[in-house]
């Protein structure tokens, strides 16, 4: 890749960003223009942000790298990601609009009138932010080292600092045209090249069924591994290795490989020729966590499935940044149009990242050796277009990848430096904003040094469960079931949300690597949604003498439209 | 190997925090231990009780805040039983031997007609209920009996009817208290009314005058501004609601500037920077339109000699869960003392009053952290910044549809 333009690429993004964040709202209008200046924002540009700010590091590179590496099956990332916002258009958009509540503690608060339900949805807020904030980081150092070869950390570091200057400084002021820009930009960030791919594969003769067989090289190819594996051949094959195979070290030698695993060292070299089958990396034993996930994955394919389907079903509805841009809408009815409008933006996002996933099995097998498999949306414009085109269609992609990362970064920054400068720090003030946004960012950073390469749509779902346990049960038995009571919604989030919070960090630890009791870790919505649920109907149910005075009212509230809700007002106040 | 050190820390954080909040909780008894001697030390203690239990009655006395309340007030007394009843039922009874409700409030009808306090003696047919004797002690507010503080012990005790005299009066204070926090929310509504009231005479005069001025050269104009009129009074004399949204406040002060720009013309310039992210902003009803009308009178008529030409400008910031609205005037500017005793209420020129009102509600809806901003000088102009906060328990408008 062709830093040359690529570089240029991501500057200009972070300029473009800071730019219209800073300075989009200074046009100064005057009076004659105050109709536009007060009309509210329309559904579609409200969806346009919504949207920009949600499809992620994981959306973006993500979902093509796990498609390239397990197949088809990983489509169901893509769909229950939009799916999610199904959910949420069903049970939750309006009342949520209509209760007034600008976050989840917010919500907590409005519905049950209780502090303590507030401090632990606050809790909880700032524990998913900083899961999702994760992979985020750690999207953007790779992505600048597949760009530019610097070091891992320094793209994560890049996209904290900018983002932290932009929110502290207060220049994400018009956040809403930020995120829409960043939305349409992301779109043709993947939608050009991809045109241009899909040419270029047609050219190539279209080779289909790419996941039919063993996928093998269609050139030479000089594959170098980053960390040790284990490599798994269903026949012998010859290679070139620089390096340490098998304990024995080579210099550019020929090494013929029988059936059987092979002991790959870091830092070797391995030359495949035009039409060898790409050998498979045997999971499980190369000691990092990359693939523990997907080892799980493959002794339980259909509890994964499901345990996928649930956690994004249900886990959009509790993400911070996208709680708080339904503020913006003006009532409940353009709460729900803005929903289906999302509906239709990020699903024809999600058409895209399949497409190189497909394409990436055909043209960068190697991919799945190198453990770098979430580069495969930036390396493919070079590797089948090639030339300048080939470096200028990588620099839009480059591109897109930071706006991803910039944008779902910085609203989830912001989401939860407002929930620590409101319910953490202990007063308020823009100083305490200032250091609630370098909290909300120095946690996941110094995390992501830590953590190693967890695939980054991987590290996303596991977010999404947590969310999906411990927010899911209360949007929707707050709004939809009128016996809920503080102690009820408390405990349920506590061991919802708690268990799968633990099972993460136990996922994250590696413990244990495999069997069932690793998938039912790796996977926890299946269980700890329902978990959570129940505690917080039985808890409930035991508790009748704590339901909130006003109930009625307030759920009245949320459901009524609002003209119907307004002429209650009125005849309360004429009896 | 690092994966389990970042699983290690995730598993370690939640726990570092309930050690924290564990080790808050317990260290408060030993710290007070520290201080001084054990009589000292009791009366902290006691202290410390009374001022826990005061937070809920200032809510006035009903069924939650007796509740909240009671367990205090027992600990307080350290006695077997304790209950907190209005005029005609218990409200909470914390502490064992609940069989009694119904025999006390036979017993109560006396004490609470006389505003006197009793002690009598409780039938019992359990052979192991502790409760033998209840103590009497009316809660009064202004002389008028509410309720009565009931405690219940094994045995006659002087000591006993002493001290929940005292704790009865100790809650008649706070439920005094209670009293003056409503009054002086009914203050405050009497004085938006009054605000209501206010805007017409003036305005409504000056208004019609300009559309007359109209009505022969330009009826086209006079027909258009008696519109604006008509939509500013329906949004100002509207009856429902304490609270409205930014959208339709901006909308009421569009109109009132049209009709305000009828009568000055070119001589008042209005330039606006508004946020849309903050425009569903639910906030006190009128309380932005007479800033806006502060800065014209004070851009155009203020400080005695007329100004030629007036600039106002009204930005509306979206700032994380706030909304910064500021409204700035180029005008003359006023005296930061005078203004700080038209606020504080020492005097009340005209005009003054909207001021310091929006001020008031400001701070009555949102707290104290939440007045009015003013930065101003002699000849430099007046620049008022208001937060909104973007949710509020309590705070909802009776939204309506915008208009098609």
């Amino acid at each position: 890749m062709n830093e040359n333009y690529a570089v240029p690429a991501v500057a200009l993004v972070v300029v473009a960003t800071v730019f219209v964040g800073a300075f989009g709202l200074r046009i100064s209008r005057t009076t004659s223009d105050f109709y536009v200046a007060s009309r509210t924002v329309g559904p579609r540009l409200n969806a346009a942000a919504i949207s920009g700010e949600y499809l992620s590091a994981a959306s973006f590179l993500g979902i093509a790298g796990l498609v390239l590496v397990q197949g088809p099956d990983m489509l169901w990332y893509p769909v229950g990601y939009t799916a999610g916002y199904l959910v949420l258009l069903l049970f939750v958009a309006a009342p949520l609009r209509r209760s007034g509540a600008y976050t989840l503690p917010d919500f907590a608060e409005a519905r049950l009138a209780s502090q303590a339900v507030r401090r632990l949805a606050g809790a909880f807020v700032v524990g998913v932010g900083w899961l999702y904030l994760l992979p985020q980081l750690q999207g953007a150092g790779l992505t600048l080292n597949v760009l530019t070869g610097a070091s891992k950390p320094l793209g994560g570091i890049i996209v904290a600092v900018v983002v932290v200057a932009t929110v502290a400084a207060g220049g994400m002021r018009s956040i809403t045209f930020v995120q829409a820009f960043q939305y349409w930009l992301k779109l043709t960030a993947l939608l050009v090249p991809a045109l241009f791919l899909v040419l270029a594969w047609q050219g190539d003769g279209a080779p289909d069924r790419p996941f039919d067989e063993p996928a093998t090289f269609r050139e030479h190819r000089v594959v170098r591994i980053d960390a040790g594996l284990d490599l798994k051949l269903g026949r012998p094959l010859s290679v070139t290795a620089t390096g340490t195979v098998d304990g024995e070290r080579y210099e550019d030698e020929r090494v013929r490989l029988p059936a059987g695993v092979h002991r790959i060292e870091q830092g070797t070299r391995l030359s495949f020729t035009k039409g060898d089958p790409v050998p498979v990396a045997d999971r499980g034993s190369n000691g990092g966590m990359s693939t523990s996930l997907a080892a799980g994955r493959e002794e339980r394919p259909l509890y994964a499935t499901y345990g996928l389907i649930l956690a994004t079903f249900l886990g959009t509805m509790g993400l911070p940044h996208v709680v708080v841009r339904f503020y913006t809408s003006p009532h409940g009815v353009a709460a729900r149009r803005t929903t289906v409008a999302v509906l239709g933006l990020i699903g024809a996002f999600y058409l895209l990242p399949p497409v190189y996933g497909a394409l990436g099995r055909l043209y960068a097998p190697e991919l799945t050796l190198t453990g770098d498999a979430d580069a495969a949306v930036l390396l493919l414009p070079d590797r089948v277009i090639g030339g300048l085109g080939g470096d200028l269609l990588g620099a839009l992609v480059a591109g897109g990848a930071f706006a991803a990362f910039l944008s779902t970064a910085s609203g989830l920054t912001m989401a939860v430096a407002g929930v620590l400068t409101q319910d953490v720090l202990p007063s308020r003030g823009v100083r305490h904003f200032r250091l609630g946004t370098v909290l909300a960012m120095i946690v996941p950073l110094a995390a992501s040094s830590i953590v190693g390469g967890l695939p980054v749509a991987d590290a996303v779902g596991l977010a999404f469960a947590v969310s999906a346990s411990s927010f899911c049960p209360l949007l929707v038995l707050g709004i939809w079931w009128h016996r809920l009571t503080p102690p009820g919604a408390a405990a349920g989030m506590i061991v919802g949300g708690g268990s799968a919070l633990l099972a993460v960090a136990a996922t994250m630890a590696g413990f244990p690597g495999t069997g069932s009791l690793h998938a039912l870790l790796a996977w926890p919505a299946l269980w700890s949604v329902p978990l959570g649920f129940l505690t917080m109907v039985l808890v409930s149910l035991a508790t009748p003498g704590r339901v909130p005075v006003g109930t009625a009212a307030i759920l009245a509230r949320f459901h009524l439209p609002e003209e119907l809700a307004g002429g209650q007002v009125r005849a309360e106040v004429k009896a | 190997m690092s994966g389990f050190l970042a699983g290690l820390c995730v598993a370690v954080l939640p726990l570092l925090a309930a050690g924290f909040w564990l080790g808050r909780r317990t260290s408060r008894p030993s710290s007070l231990g520290g201080l001084g001697t054990p009589v000292e030390h009791a009366t902290f203690e006691t202290l410390h009780t009374a001022s826990l239990a005061a937070p809920p009655l200032r809510a006035g006395l009903t069924g939650e805040t007796a509740r909240r309340s009671a367990r205090r007030l027992r600990t307080l007394l350290g006695t077997d039983a304790l209950c907190l009843t209005d005029q005609d039922t218990v409200l909470a009874w914390e502490g064992v031997g609940e069989h009694h409700r119904d025999q006390i409030m036979e017993r109560l009808g006396g004490p609470l007609e006389t505003g006197r306090g009793e002690a009598f003696r409780l039938d019992c047919d359990e052979p192991y209920c502790p409760l033998r004797w209840a103590v009497v002690a009316p809660l009064t507010v202004d002389d008028r009996v509410h309720g009565a503080l009931v405690a219940c012990a094994p045995r006659e005790s002087a000591v006993l009817v002493r001290a929940t005299g005292e704790v009865a009066r100790w809650v008649s204070v706070q439920l005094e208290l209670a009293d003056l926090d409503q009054s002086r929310t009914r203050l405050i509504e009497a004085e938006i009314k009054a605000l209501r009231a206010q805007i017409s005479p003036h305005f409504i005069f000056n208004s019609l005058a300009v559309i007359a001025s109209f009505v022969r050269t330009d009826p086209e104009r006079a027909r258009e501004l008696l519109l604006e009129f008509a939509d500013f009074t329906r949004y100002s004399f509207r009856r429902h609601g304490d609270f409205t949204t930014l959208a339709d406040e901006l909308h009421a002060i569009d109109h009132y500037l049209a009709l305000v720009r009828a009568r000055f013309g070119d001589r008042l310039s209005v330039t606006l920077q508004i946020a849309p992210e903050v425009l569903p902003v639910t906030l006190p009803f009128l309380c932005l339109q007479p800033l806006v009308e502060n800065a014209v009178k004070h851009g155009l008529e203020g400080g005695g000699g007329k100004v030629d030409k007036s600039r106002i400008t009204i930005t509306a910031q979206d700032a994380g869960a706030e909304a910064l609205v500021v409204i700035e005037d180029d005008g003359p500017g006023m005296d930061p003392d005078r203004l700080r005793r038209i606020l504080s209420g020492e005097v009340s020129p005209s005009g003054g009053i909207g001021l310091s009102n929006v001020d008031d509600r400001l701070r009555q809806v949102y707290g104290d952290d939440y007045g009015l901003v003013i930065e101003t000088a002699l000849g430099a102009g007046m620049k008022i910044t208001a937060r909104l906060p973007k949710y509020q328990p309590g705070v909802h408008s009776a939204g309506r549809l915008p208009r098609e």
